[in-house]
């Protein structure tokens, strides 16, 4: 087994979970932790084919390695809006859950 | 594995125009946030009247020259650098975007001022700098042929239009934005792990190379599938439309317009340009066919929940889930190998439809702004007196009505009939079963809103008086859609311009 055929089963094992969790965890911070994880997973994939990419005698293909950087900011953009929202969420409703529905009439 | 070189584009004349598009809104989101927000109305209007400037001589220019307006950013040609392309669609897409920003920029205008001598309040400096936000990002997925700049595109809008979601604060707002949020970051990581994939299989992003390259095996068909699902998240197709209508409805009328008409509309372009532009050889129709049976499903049930909403900003919004629908025909009626006249009034159908929509929604969504204004709630049972108090207020939400249920004449009306006509000639008669009942229902929610409209006030309602010029904005993004109803019912050669044979 090669580093690169392990990295890409772990990545594929990483997403497989984060999606498993995003659809039984009713909890927006879990699943909040649970797309951060399949953005782990998606990112080492990119780590992969960068490797596998490396034939003309370099360590690795820069291209991927470039948009992963770009995909890493825009995750912890994400998630630090998603945190914002939830803790303004808890502060307003006392709950941070997004199961409530529309209780309105 | 080693790609033959494609023939190389250079720069054509006026393609600098499509960096002004994308970075002018840019910097003036900078001197916003550097200026502070007392100027912000003036960089805003003034950012949004050069932006229809540029965006109507980018479309003259490729009407003129029948060919796309292409730029090569920094003279660096794929696969190392990106080019930016502005075909027939392109250059309308961002001509309508550039009106309706302009529209919902000058119906806010009062409502996010910073009037002098009070402090300065955050909300409005944030609804402005999303404003511009999200004209950037919209003409950069309207113009980018790179698929990771597409993505950072996407990106871009969906974290402008979540504090635009956001902004009138509450519980139920701040819940809807999150969900939006959580929907929207699933879907980009699905986006992002397709084109992992196809960077894995063709060693480029550019969409042009992936075209010509492109094969059906495994690795492609996985990562088309990861692409289209994380774009149907976005686009609130069904079954993800669930994050959309209380993040529509709770957001303010003028944001809540701009999120219906053009937000929803730039993952679904995406999805046009990857199915038509990049993957066309992997368009096998079967598959397509589970696409159509999506949209069929959100053009049915999307409108039988519209009909059961209790208020009407939600019936609006339910409203854009059924209209959504729609759009998805066009995957399955522009067969690969049909003739080119059916094909074609598919096509112009579908940008047909997603035009109409745009203004027609975005007029429904001020009128229904203004409703709620007027009577200080939205509740459907309680419209009571409208028509007498504003009278131009329910005339445009019945204009809009017209287009949404494809009533002659409307832009909704030639959208859905170049579709009905595509899928008869094609055999699909489920979807053209489906297209008529999507009208019918459509007429029973705005028919049943319109009754409660003109019915008399209830016993002591004070209705309020809203400003004449928010009015007219309103009817006058609703005349639109009327208008577009004038256009002759025959494929329009302009949506072709530029577009892979």
């Amino acid at each position: 087994m090669t580093a690169a055929l392990l990295f890409w089963l772990a990545g594929s094992g990483l997403i497989g979970l984060a999606v498993y969790g995003l659809i039984v965890n009713p909890h927006p911070l879990c699943k909040l932790l649970a797309l951060n994880l399949l953005g782990s997973g998606v990112f080492l994939l990119f780590g992969v084919i960068a490797r596998r990419g490396a034939a003309a005698g370099l360590g690795g293909d820069p291209v991927p390695q470039a948009l992963v950087i770009t995909g890493i900011v825009v995750a912890f953009s994400a998630t630090a809006i998603a945190v914002g929202l939830l803790l303004r969420l808890h502060g307003e409703a006392g709950v941070a859950s997004i199961d409530e529905e529309d209780d309105a009439p | 594995m080693p790609l033959e070189a494609l023939p190389v584009t250079d720069s054509t004349a006026g393609g600098a125009l499509l960096v002004l598009a994308i970075v002018m809104p840019a910097v003036a989101l900078v001197a916003l946030l550097g200026l502070g927000g007392r100027g912000a109305r003036t960089i805003v209007a003034a950012a949004l009247l050069v932006q229809l400037l540029v965006a109507a001589r980018v479309a003259l220019l490729v009407a003129g020259t029948q060919a796309p307006l292409v730029y090569v950013v920094g003279g660096f040609h794929p696969p190392l650098g990106i080019t930016l392309r502005a075909d027939g669609i392109s250059a309308l897409m961002m001509v309508v975007s550039a009106v309706i920003l302009a529209a919902a920029a000058a119906f806010a205008w009062k409502d996010f001022a910073q009037p002098r001598g009070k402090p300065e309040a955050r909300l409005s400096l944030i609804f402005w700098s999303a404003l511009l936000a999200m004209t950037s990002a919209l003409n950069l997925l309207f113009t980018s042929t790179d698929l990771f700049n597409l993505y950072v595109g996407l990106e871009l809008l969906t974290f402008a239009a979540i504090p635009v979601v956001a902004i009138k604060g509450g519980a139920e707002t701040v819940r809807a934005a999150l969900r939006y949020l959580l929907f929207a970051v699933f879907g980009s990581m699905l986006y992002l792990l397709g084109i992992v994939l196809i960077y894995g299989a063709y060693g480029t992003l550019a969409t042009a190379e992936i075209a010509a390259h492109v094969t059906p095996n495994a690795a492609t068909l996985a990562a088309a599938g990861f692409v289209t699902v994380g774009l149907l998240a976005k686009t609130a197709l069904f079954p993800f439309h669930l994050w959309l209508p209380p993040a529509h409805a709770g957001a303010p009328a003028a944001g809540s317009a701009v999120l219906s008409a053009l937000v929803v509309k730039g993952s679904l372009f995406l999805l046009m340009r990857l199915w038509f532009d990049t993957f066309p050889t992997l368009r096998a129709p079967d598959d397509m066919q589970l696409l159509a049976l999506l949209g069929a499903l959100a053009v049915i049930i999307g409108s039988i929940t519209a009909l059961r909403q209790q208020r009407l900003k939600l019936l609006v919004a339910y409203s854009t889930v059924a209209q959504i629908g729609y759009m998805f025909f066009v995957f399955t009626l522009v067969p690969t190998d049909a003739g080119d006249v059916i094909a074609g009034t598919a096509w112009t159908g579908a940008w047909l439809q997603v035009v109409a929509h745009a203004f027609a929604k975005a007029g429904m969504f001020l009128a229904a702004g203004l409703v709620a204004e007027i009577l200080g709630h939205d509740r459907i049972r309680e419209l009571g007196g409208l028509s007498a108090k504003a009278p131009l207020v329910v005339l445009a939400f019945a204009i809009s009505g017209l287009s949404l249920m494809g009533l002659p004449p409307s832009g909704g009306f030639s959208a859905k009939f170049m579709l009905l006509v595509a899928a008869l000639a094609e055999g699909h008669w489920l979807w053209a079963i489906v297209i008529i009942a999507g009208g019918v229902l459509a007429g029973a929610y705005v028919f049943g809103v319109l009754s409660r409209m003109m019915a008399a006030p209830a016993a002591g309602v004070e209705l309020a008086t809203v400003g004449r010029g928010r009015q007219l904005i309103a009817l006058g993004l609703a005349l639109v859609a009327l208008l577009m109803g004038l256009l002759p019912l025959s494929p329009i050669a302009f949506l072709t311009i530029g577009r892979l044979p």
